[in-house]
């Protein structure tokens, strides 16, 4: 399965402290062009999962290979080069800076006519930033920020975007254009794992997805036979992949 | 020869056990309560001037010369000290941990201008003199001098060391250390938490205050060439060698680091012609210093410290 | 009552500046209050004096046009500025980068203040404690009108800050490592993850600062005098001006310098030179109680 994989995280062991570890021995595989869901109740581990491939939790143990290269152990900002952008969930602009400042900071490894193509591409895609480029990023909203954050990471022209719930806080009409946008990306090339607590959402959106609990692996396989397994649902109390069935 | 000896060691351990009062001192406010107090020289000077305006006879144009019993100056100068104390942390305990460190640094070179320049009230860059020594009838034979100093300095040591033990493991004291580990348990104390640290603030700073009067009367004349930042450095770096958070750390790194402090000034002695001596003392400093970094670097709890009763901001560190 | 003390406000106002725009830019990368500061600004003041004995055997030494330094002292002070920004490095290298992988910033702060206490009596030490100057040439004072006079060294001086704290402002607003620098400032980690090599910021911060701060006590050698004690004394006025100004801003650091230096010179007009100390005390006071996140903050 891991065979020609763009990502192939195996065994991992991983943490925020020594001797606590969150995940015991997680995997997953992507293979290029594809999205995949990666669920799980709270706790189970998966938000740790994307931060351990970014390089900002520490691993103990596993193997993360990423575009044939192991990068377990490497600098997050060396991640950029090779490929890998990340969205995190909380904190995900630099709000001191206008959206032109952090889209320019983000395209810093390209040259600078790439640069600026792909400023005016991303504007193109999200024409609600380019006609705030020069507002402080602290004061657009919930979706603008968002928006903003996923604009910041497509600009290095990743290989594989990351997102950690992208829907967190976001009413549902603005999680469906989030989604929404996710799609017009992967149509563009670009691969995508999707951290979700809306497994719903991410079950409608992905290809693939893996479900964790405990820091382990439950249930992986195609999402809609995901979505419409009850074992599946069972995870989640009350969850909306059980109410939307 | 040997009484020479003695004498030296009388008088070492004396000093090293009148630096072990501010220790014991600044360790309530860091050890136990996590207060970053980087003016530790100023609450010192404010003890040893109203110690010494108290018991000291009258001075032309300048205040003070009430000529009150050495016992009496030692009790003014913990209540001064407690006060200044106390009006500095209402003013500033709630600022953050490396705010407080700045203003406490401010603090200290403020009472150390005063000090310097209001010569009606502190005699000026004059100091005063004539400070009355205990038991000073006994100056004739300087080993029992020293020795009877010892003896009530050691006496001192030991009653506040045993106090603050008590005060340590009394619900006071586990209210103190809660308060220092976690700001949302403090927090939920609400105004509470803040008059909990002016307490174990104005206690710290009473003992600084007292050794502050032990030192003058010991020495006899101060000057406020005595209380600068080096003199605050020398404690914090006694307090890390020998454990912050532990009374015992705190007495132990007095006199480890006196000690060092003492051979290191010998070895000027020796390494350096005497026209030379003044300028090298300045490398004391450069050697306490570099080895505050080294204990920081390598052993952050110090000798004695202790797991439990030490914060997590120095045990963080050793991990 | 005159106006003198405007100018020589301003002049104290602008070397505050230059120092504190160093304290504030490591303040808030690096999250604490570096008591090592400044230190560097007399190690800045030293190492020119020294270097400048040593290029002065090959340069000719004359003064340059009215000012009192010659080229000896132009050329020994540009590599100080270096040597300066090399020494903030080693600190970080060998003391604090290794406390702050384990450490809480109060730890930092100890060791800086320790570190400062030991750079300065090093200073002491090889030294002398005894004042010394770059030239023994007496300036001759420019009258300005309204009873101000400043000597030409001074207005170099409020040129050369003027010109720095203008590189310093396009620095950082439109150059990439500003960004990067304000990047990091705001958030370390999020800046790793949009690819900035965090460790590089943190380099070009310490040297940066070590620079300016050389640049600051080149300057107070020239119009003041140099001893080891010179930079350590003006840390209050350092604090007073980049918190004043508000951590992390450069312009904040620059307002707040002059407004710390013409308060001191006020000060000292009106209560005279031995209080000096406490001014810059007093306005810290005010506004870590009034207004922690200073004029031009964004973050307390």
């Amino acid at each position: 399965m891991s065979a020609g994989a763009l990502l192939a995280v195996n065994g991992l062991v991983a943490g925020y402290e020594m001797g606590v570890p969150i995940l015991r021995g997680a995997g997953i595989a992507i293979h290029g062009g594809e999205i995949v869901a990666l669920l799980g109740p709270n706790g189970a581990g998966k938000s740790t999962l994307v931060k351990a491939i970014a390089g900002l939790v520490p691993v103990f143990a596993g193997s993360l290979r990423f575009d044939g290269q192991e990068i377990r152990g490497a600098l997050a900002h060396t991640l950029v080069q090779r490929g890998l952008s990340f969205v995190p969930q909380t904190e995900n602009v630099f709000t001191t800076m206008t959206i032109d400042e952090n889209l320019q900071l983000s395209g810093h490894v390209l040259a600078k006519s790439a640069r600026a193509r792909q400023i005016a591409a991303m504007y193109g895609l999200f024409p609600d930033l380019e006609r705030q480029r020069r507002l402080v990023a602290g004061r657009l909203s919930g979706g603008q920020r968002q928006m903003l954050a996923i604009a910041r990471a497509l600009m290095i022209e990743p290989k594989l975007l990351m997102l950690d719930e992208p829907s967190a806080g976001l009413s549902p009409k603005l999680t469906a254009a989030v989604f929404g946008k996710l799609a017009e990306i992967r149509k563009t090339g670009v691969t995508i794992l999707l951290v979700e607590q809306n497994a719903r959402a991410a079950l409608a959106l992905a290809d693939r997805g893996y479900v964790l609990a405990e820091g382990q692996n439950r249930h992986e396989g195609a999402a809609p036979a995901l979505a419409s397994d009850p074992a599946v649902a069972h995870l989640y109390l009350g969850s909306s992949v059980a109410t939307a069935l | 020869m040997m009484l020479d000896l003695l004498s030296y060691g009388a008088f070492f351990l004396a000093t090293a056990l009148s630096y072990a009062i501010i220790c014991l001192g600044l360790n309530i406010q860091w050890g136990q309560t996590g207060l970053f107090n980087v003016g530790v020289a100023g609450f010192v000077a404010v003890g040893a001037y109203a110690s010494a305006l108290l018991t000291t006879p009258a001075m032309v144009g300048r205040f003070g010369g009430f000529e009150l019993p050495i016992t009496v100056g030692w009790v003014g100068a913990m209540l001064a000290a407690g006060l200044c104390a106390g009006i500095v942390g209402a003013v500033t305990l709630r600022l953050r941990a490396d705010y407080l460190a700045i203003t406490t640094f401010g603090v200290a070179v403020a009472i150390q201008l005063v000090a310097l320049n209001a010569q009606g009230l502190t005699g000026g860059p004059f100091g005063i003199g004539f400070i009355p020594r205990p038991f000073a009838a006994l100056a004739e034979t300087p080993l029992a001098f020293e020795l009877v100093h010892l003896a009530l300095v050691g006496g001192v040591t030991t009653v506040a060391f045993f106090a603050l033990e008590r005060l340590v493991r009394s619900p006071w004291g586990r209210v103190l250390r809660a308060i220092r580990e976690d700001e949302t348990a403090a927090a939920s104390l609400g105004k509470h938490a803040n008059f909990y640290r002016l307490q174990a603030f104005m206690l710290g700073g009473s003992l600084m205050g007292l050794a502050g009067a032990v030192q003058a009367h010991f020495i006899g004349f101060i000057a406020p060439d005595n209380y600068v930042p080096a003199l605050t450095f020398q404690v914090w770096a006694m307090l890390i060698v020998g454990g912050s958070g532990n009374n015992r750390g705190a007495v132990l790194g007095a006199v480890v680091v006196w000690g060092l402090w003492s051979l290191s000034g010998f070895a000027i002695g020796v390494l350096f012609p005497p026209g030379q001596q003044a300028r090298a003392a300045a490398l004391q400093i450069v050697a306490i210093g570099v080895m505050l970094a080294v204990i920081l670097l390598l052993r952050p709890r110090g000798i004695l410290g202790e797991h439990r009763t030490i914060s997590r901001h120095v045990v963080a560190a050793t991990e | 009552m005159t106006l003198q003390f405007l100018a020589d406000g301003l002049v104290m106002g602008a070397m505050t500046a230059l120092g504190a725009i160093g304290l504030t830019l490591t303040y808030s990368i690096l999250r604490f209050a570096n008591f090592t500061h400044g230190d560097l600004i007399s190690w800045g003041a030293y190492l020119t004096l020294t270097l400048a004995a040593i290029i002065g055997m090959v340069l000719p030494s004359g003064s340059i046009g009215p000012f009192s330094f010659g080229w000896p002292i132009v050329a020994a002070g540009l590599v100080a500025m270096l040597l300066t920004g090399l020494l903030a490095l080693a600190l970080d290298y060998l003391l604090f980068a290794r406390l702050r992988r384990h450490g809480t910033a109060i730890i930092l702060v100890i060791a800086s203040f320790g570190a400062s206490l030991a750079l300065r009596s090093l200073l002491e030490f090889l030294y002398t404690p005894s004042p010394i100057y770059f030239s023994r040439e007496l300036q001759i004072a420019i009258p300005l009108g309204a009873g101000v006079r400043v000597t030409p060294d001074q207005l170099f001086t409020l040129g050369l800050t003027a010109v720095l704290v203008g590189v310093m402002h396009l620095l950082l607003t439109r150059s990439h490592i500003g960004r990067a620098m304000r990047a990091v400032s705001e958030n370390p980690a999020l800046a790793g993850i949009v690819g900035i090599d965090v460790a590089a910021v943190v380099r070009t911060t310490w040297l940066m600062g070590g620079a300016l701060a050389c640049a600051a006590g080149v300057m107070l050698g020239l119009t003041v005098q140099i001893r080891p004690y010179m930079g350590s004394d003006l840390l209050l006025p350092l604090f007073a001006a980049a918190i004043l100004g508000g951590i992390g801003s450069v312009p904040g650091a620059v307002v707040g310098g002059l407004i710390v230096g013409l308060a001191e010179s006020l000060g000292v007009q009106l209560i005279g030179a031995n209080y000096r100390a406490a001014i810059a005390f007093l306005l810290l006071l005010l506004v870590l109680l009034l207004k922690p996140t200073g004029l031009f903050g964004v973050r307390p």
